[in-house]
């Protein structure tokens, strides 16, 4: 089955490193990438605080942050994080390097649509930046990018060619994930090795097949909304534009604008709440795209790291099925106040905390795999208890925000920041952390250094959680984001306090984050060199050696006789079985 | 390690705790009729996830800390399928419990239109203004057309000078309500989503422009209370702001009347 997937080595630079067909190469380019993207993405944030702490500073290339580039910047900065990082490198960067070698095959099922996929996102990020240089600049409508605001390009600055890159730049985006979600969902159906069931695979390997599902269904509703967008703001079609609009003075848009009969462009019966639709029944389970893996990475490091096998690896196989199938009931439940029904809000609301049932499944069995365990307090390791308690702090606030009489006061306010930063951000984050740690020596054949990983875990923690934590006491209170400034309203001046100690926060947070980047090259130069199975580890990317060859396998097809979590087996003579070992080895 | 992990997950989440039960930063002093019941059903939700919030901090901080490597035996278990059923079913009743508490106070607020008798207030939102609009003593607004609307002549709203009901509207950028009587809004927009956000009531609804939306609330005591918009529409949405006056019923009356007559005049 697998063998006709196989494909000689490339010998030349370019077919080698830049248009590989290696799914090991891809990876590591998506990985590449979202490294770059995050690093602008925070660096976004930081100007966000320093405008936050002082708002007159001069900043680079920036100057005085006037109230549009402040939108500028959250919007840019949202986008980026949750597209080219969030989505990038947990499923893409990691899921291609290691998905194919864990289920025992030898590349993805179709390399060159891999290959593709990834040069497709690369352009898309490419067209993203751009926008921060053409006339207007960058868009200021959010990364939800709502119609009208959206639509129209006199609203405001960015508005004009700006909107429109960013509208490309994502739909390309959705091309991409939509092949390498069909790459993915293929690879794990068709691709296992012998004895590898799918009651076998590795929670990794299911976290990344029910997210590339979600992105199948997902992705390609954003791009037929982004499309119709589009066309609304071009050729004057109403998707989602209604009629009657008065936008600082004009009636058409754009302004004097004329349809291809010389008639000005009027919109009439489009629906703004349509775009929001479409937006969330995408945008919900992009927020599952983006935590899935990490849950599947800190699954699989708690167990390891335990050396106690998974607490209910069934019930976390059903959970993460059950998230990624609630996840497409409960897009309404970000449309609270937004005119929507309030019987559907009612029906949303109550599939919204149905996800809670899964999601502390998930909790209550990592605690139960650490219950009784003898723990190693490896980097990846605190990484993955790092996210444990990130993924309860985040997930905690959701009854809040799930129940429409309660959100009504916190919609749009810093209590969804904090909520949505700690839960897909920052846990996910670590889960990329965590996952980083942990599949370097396998990557580059050398061991990330441990010092340097804990001080940068332990700031990061603290660091983290004092950005985050804060800003529901703001939501709270009140206090509304995408805020530029906080004098006008009297109300918000008793915030600014709390606002100043989070800019401090995240300039700590901020400074740490550039050991990881030091440690991660150094140690690729540097670092000590790594066995093959430095963890102890149990699943197949540790019997090949750091880094695998190009097949993988060595031509060797892989016969998997064990499940994924076999660590301290009664009776074994050593505390893991591999999945490859002999199944004489254990009744298991 | 394992006792540096105790010290900060503990750390974290104690301190975090102790700024949620003091309640530093407040919301506002609730001042409408179904507020009182949001915010004690808030109390609760607050109250049972912070026991939920502590019980998990705490426990994984002493896991990490009590099963950390001594060379001790592992207790080799793929799970136990009672506790899972258990803490399932708990959860579950926990959250659906709580959820389904909550929709009665939502279904009561938004199941029903306003009673008739209710203040009629047109809440108009444009970048980067909200406008109020009341019925005169007819108590029928006026047709509006996009092409009127022009804060600069005075009809930022577009009332139609041919249709008479338009003739006794009058149109404010600060909203009056009498206490302790319903209003019942109708919002909409001219241009881009904005959303009116009034802390104090509890109340929160964008105005989305292609509809008329209706809302109600009743607003409990006497003052002044800040509006703000609450959906991104632009680069002045920090800016775009406003008041609720909550004043008695005469001083309501008083004030429509004043008001009806100045615009008669013109």
């Amino acid at each position: 089955m697998s063998e006709q997937h196989a494909h000689a080595a490339p010998t030349g630079f370019i077919r080698k490193y830049v248009f590989s067909l290696d799914h090991k190469v891809i990876g590591m380019q998506y990985y590449f990438l979202a490294l770059v993207a995050v690093f602008v993405g925070m660096f976004l944030s930081l100007f966000i605080r320093i405008h936050l702490l002082w708002p007159e500073a001069n900043l680079p290339w920036f100057g005085h942050i006037k109230p549009e580039q402040y939108l500028t910047l959250l919007t840019m900065h949202g986008t980026i994080m949750i597209f080219f990082v969030l989505t990038t490198a947990p499923q893409s960067g990691f899921g291609n390097y290691f998905l194919p070698i864990q289920i025992g095959a030898p590349d993805m099922a179709f390399p060159t649509l891999n290959m593709l996929s990834f040069w497709t996102t690369f352009v898309a990020f490419v067209v993203m930046l751009a926008a921060f240089f053409v006339e207007g600049g960058a868009p200021l409508a959010g990364w939800t990018n709502y119609v009208p605001l959206s639509a129209i390009p006199s609203a405001g600055p960015g508005l004009g060619l700006g909107e429109d890159l960013w509208i490309v730049s994502i739909a390309l985006f959705c091309v991409a994930s939509l092949m390498g979600a069909l790459n993915f969902i293929t690879t794990t159906l068709d691709l296992r090795a012998r004895g590898m069931s799918l009651f076998r695979m590795p929670l990794t390997c299911w976290a990344w097949f029910v997210t590339a599902m979600l992105a199948l269904l997902a992705f390609g509703v954003l791009l037929a909304g982004g499309i119709l967008l589009l066309l609304d703001r071009n050729l004057g079609t109403s998707f989602f534009v209604p009629g009657g609009l008065n936008v600082s003075g004009n009636l058409s848009f754009p302004p004097g604008g004329l349809n291809p009969g010389g008639h000005p462009i009027t919109h009439i019966g489009g629906s703004p709440l349509l775009w929001q639709h479409l937006f969330w029944f995408f945008g919900h389970p992009e927020v599952y795209i983006a935590i899935l893996p990490g849950m599947g990475v800190a699954s699989q490091l708690l167990s390891t790291f335990s050396r106690k096998p998974i607490f209910g690896y069934k019930a976390m196989v059903y959970a993460i099925l059950a998230i990624g199938i609630l996840g497409f009931l409960v897009w309404g439940h970000h449309m609270f106040t937004s005119g929507m029904s309030p019987y559907s809000a009612f029906a949303f609301s109550v599939m919204t905390m149905a996800i809670g049932v899964p999601s502390a499944i998930k909790t209550f069995n990592w605690l139960g795999t650490l219950w009784g365990g003898r723990i190693r307090f490896a980097t990846p390791m605190l990484f993955a208890i790092g996210f444990v308690s990130l993924f309860v702090s985040g997930g905690l606030s959701g009854p809040f925000l799930a129940q429409p009489i309660l959100d009504i006061s916190l919609h749009d306010t810093y209590f969804v920041v904090g909520h949505f930063h700690l839960i897909m951000g920052v846990a996910a984050i670590f889960g990329i952390f965590a996952g980083t740690y942990y599949w370097f020596p396998k990557m580059f054949g050398r061991m990330m250094n441990e010092t340097l990983g804990k001080i940068h875990f332990f700031i990061t923690l603290a660091g983290t959680y004092a950005v985050f934590m804060p800003m529901h006491y703001l939501g709270m209170a009140g206090h509304l984001r995408r805020y530029s400034q906080l004098t006008e309203l009297n109300y918000l001046r008793p915030l600014m306090g709390l606002q100043e100690f989070m800019s401090y926060a995240a300039f700590i947070t901020i400074a740490a984050q550039f050991v990881f980047v030091f440690n991660l090259f150094w140690s690729m130069k540097k670092g000590k060199k790594a066995e093959i199975n430095p963890w102890e580890a149990t699943t197949l990317e540790w019997t090949v050696p750091s880094p695998p060859p190009h097949d993988n396998f060595g031509g060797v097809t892989p016969v998997v006789n064990h499940g994924p979590y076999e660590y301290s087996v009664p009776g074994a003579s050593k505390d893991y079985i591999m999945q490859t070992d002999p199944a004489t080895v254990t009744a298991h | 390690m394992g006792l540096a992990l105790l010290f900060i997950i503990w750390l974290i989440t104690l301190s975090s705790t102790y700024y949620f039960v003091i309640q530093k930063w407040a919301p506002l002093p609730v001042a409408s009729a179904n507020g009182v019941a949001i915010d004690h059903h808030f109390t609760w939700t607050y109250i049972l996830m912070g026991i939920v919030f502590l019980a998990a901090q705490l426990a994984l901080g002493y896991l990490v800390w009590k099963h950390r490597d001594r060379g001790q035996k592992v207790q080799y278990s793929h799970g136990n399928t009672t506790m899972e059923v258990t803490w399932t079913l708990l959860t579950a009743v926990l959250f659906f419990g709580l959820n389904l508490s909550g929709e009665k106070i939502w279904a009561e607020a938004r199941f029903q239109g306003a009673a008739p008798g209710a203040v009629q207030v047109e809440v108009t939102g444009l970048q980067f203004a909200w406008y109020f609009r009341y019925p005169g003593p007819d108590g029928k607004l006026g047709h509006t057309k996009p092409e009127l609307e022009d804060a600069s002549v005075g009809n930022p709203v577009g009332i139609d000078p041919d249709d008479p009901a338009g003739k006794d509207d009058v149109v404010t950028g600060t909203m009056y309500l009498p206490v302790d009587r319903e209003a019942e809004l109708v919002l909409r927009s001219q241009d881009v989503i904005h959303s009116l956000f009034i802390p104090a009531m509890r109340f929160k609804q964008d105005a989305v422009p292609g509809l008329m939306i209706h809302m109600h609330f009743t607003p409990t005591k006497l003052g002044d209370y800040e509006i703000a918009c609450a959906q991104l529409c632009g680069l002045g949405h920090y800016k775009m702001h406003g008041m609720l006056k909550v004043v008695s019923q005469a001083d309501y009356d008083k004030w429509l009347a004043a008001k009806v007559a100045e615009k008669l005049s013109q």
